[in-house]
């Protein structure tokens, strides 16, 4: 690599934005040449400062309020309850699944259990938008830290590296209208979501099988939990126990 | 049954990221109260297609629309701020080495902000103050991942050496 393919990549490299294979030839090359190193401490001084500068303006709450009244002129549902709700979702649904699959095996599920196929829907929309992690890290210290801010919840973030279930990172995601913290594991090549929200009410877990996915659902300390994957069901209910174990 | 109420899903998708919202349009609007409006005309247009939205990332969705909306608005109100740029002619030209230096000036880099081009700014607001992907950004922005790397370059030089000529004593 010359200094010149260098300028054309070095912004993308501090974005974090390349590969990892360019990313090592512009580490090599800046390793070598002072004005090119140079220039990556320049481009991260700038965004440490525009960062640290709080050049960021916040909504006033005048504009809040009026955005708010666009969406609601009715009462709007009280938190808790839509909580509960999506659950039930899960809840009903699985039984529902259970008792109709024995009956109509052609049957596409996500008919009865409409969210249930949300789960799946975004487990498969990760994988395929390139947009599986908003924090990469196996170190829980980041991953949990991520999430402070952006959820009014904050999500018990674990890493099983020794156990061959590495912590792959983190983001945010949307189940039925809800923002949910979705934490992403590896196991052998395969990928698992762990999407986490709050629980109003306790319900007993249950395993299902959607578009051939195997979605694995409980709760943990006052938390639903859905993990969803292409890994075979044993492997799923050995990170499912691991998740459960309290601390 | 429904699984959605509408009221409560555009809530979900818009209101988390009406901070970003506000700061995009009044980064590119340059003033707060042009901003208020714009982002309440974006909330509006969002609140109108929120039936149709399908998922997906929402702040790109949002921001989008409220981009939309700023440059609409500065067509209008301020014509020449919206120079089309060339953006063939952003090859990258060798330039010497701006070293790094204590930027803690928020006054100086403001000013700077304020300075660039329109897409420039806009470029830097969404990376480095909202934290967008290229990707993203190219979403929002409705041009190749490319582009706005390239953007980019040519805006984070720029601040560098407006913070340093304006910087000297």
């Amino acid at each position: 690599m010359n200094c010149a393919e260098f300028n054309l990549l070095v912004h993308a490299y501090v974005d974090g934005e390349l590969d990892v294979m360019r990313s090592v030839e512009v580490e090599q090359h800046a390793r070598g040449c002072a004005a090119c190193a140079a220039k990556i401490s320049a481009i991260k001084s700038l965004q440490v400062a525009l960062r640290e500068n709080e050049l960021g303006y916040h909504a006033p709450a005048s504009l809040r309020h009026a955005v708010r009244q666009m969406a609601a002129p009715a009462e709007p549902q009280p938190r808790p309850q839509d909580w509960q709700w999506l659950w039930k979702f899960f809840a009903v649904g699985a039984t529902a699944v259970a008792v109709v699959a024995l009956m109509l095996r052609s049957a596409t599920l996500s008919e009865f259990n409409p969210v249930l196929g949300e789960v799946v829907d975004a487990h498969v929309r990760s994988l395929m938008a390139n947009h599986l992690t908003d924090v990469l890290s196996s170190d829980k210290h980041t991953v949990k830290p991520w999430f402070a801010g952006k959820l009014d919840f904050s999500p018990d973030v674990k890493d099983f590296t020794p156990q061959e279930f590495p912590l792959y990172g983190g983001r945010l995601d949307y189940l039925n209208g809800h923002t949910v913290a979705a934490l992403v594991y590896q196991h052998n090549k395969h990928l698992i979501n762990v999407f986490i929200w709050p629980a109003e009410t306790a319900t007993s877990s249950s395993e299902q099988t959607e578009h051939g996915y195997n979605v694995i659902l409980f709760d943990v300390n006052h938390f639903h939990y859905a993990l969803v994957s292409d890994m075979d069901s044993s492997e799923m209910e050995q990170l499912a126990g691991m998740l459960g174990e309290q601390k | 049954m429904s699984a959605t109420d509408p009221q409560a899903h555009f809530e979900q998708i818009v209101m988390p990221h009406l901070d970003a919202a506000y700061n995009l349009a009044r980064w590119l609007a340059g003033n707060h109260h042009d901003a208020e409006d714009i982002v309440q005309e974006a909330c509006m247009r969002a609140h109108r297609f929120a039936a149709s939205y399908r998922g997906g990332n929402s702040r790109s969705w949002l921001l989008a629309i409220v981009r939309n909306m700023a440059y609409t608005w500065l067509k209008k109100n301020r014509p020449q701020a919206v120079v089309s740029i060339d953006d063939e002619q952003l090859a990258e030209i060798e330039d010497p080495a701006v070293p790094a230096f204590d930027m803690g000036d928020a006054s100086l880099l403001r000013a700077a902000l304020g300075e660039l081009a329109v897409e420039f700014r806009e470029a830097i607001v969404l990376r480095d103050i909202e934290g967008l992907s290229y990707k993203e950004i190219a979403e929002v922005a409705d041009v190749p991942v490319g582009t706005v790397m390239s953007r980019l370059a040519r805006a984070r030089k720029q601040l560098q050496t407006y913070v340093s000529r304006k910087g000297e004593v």
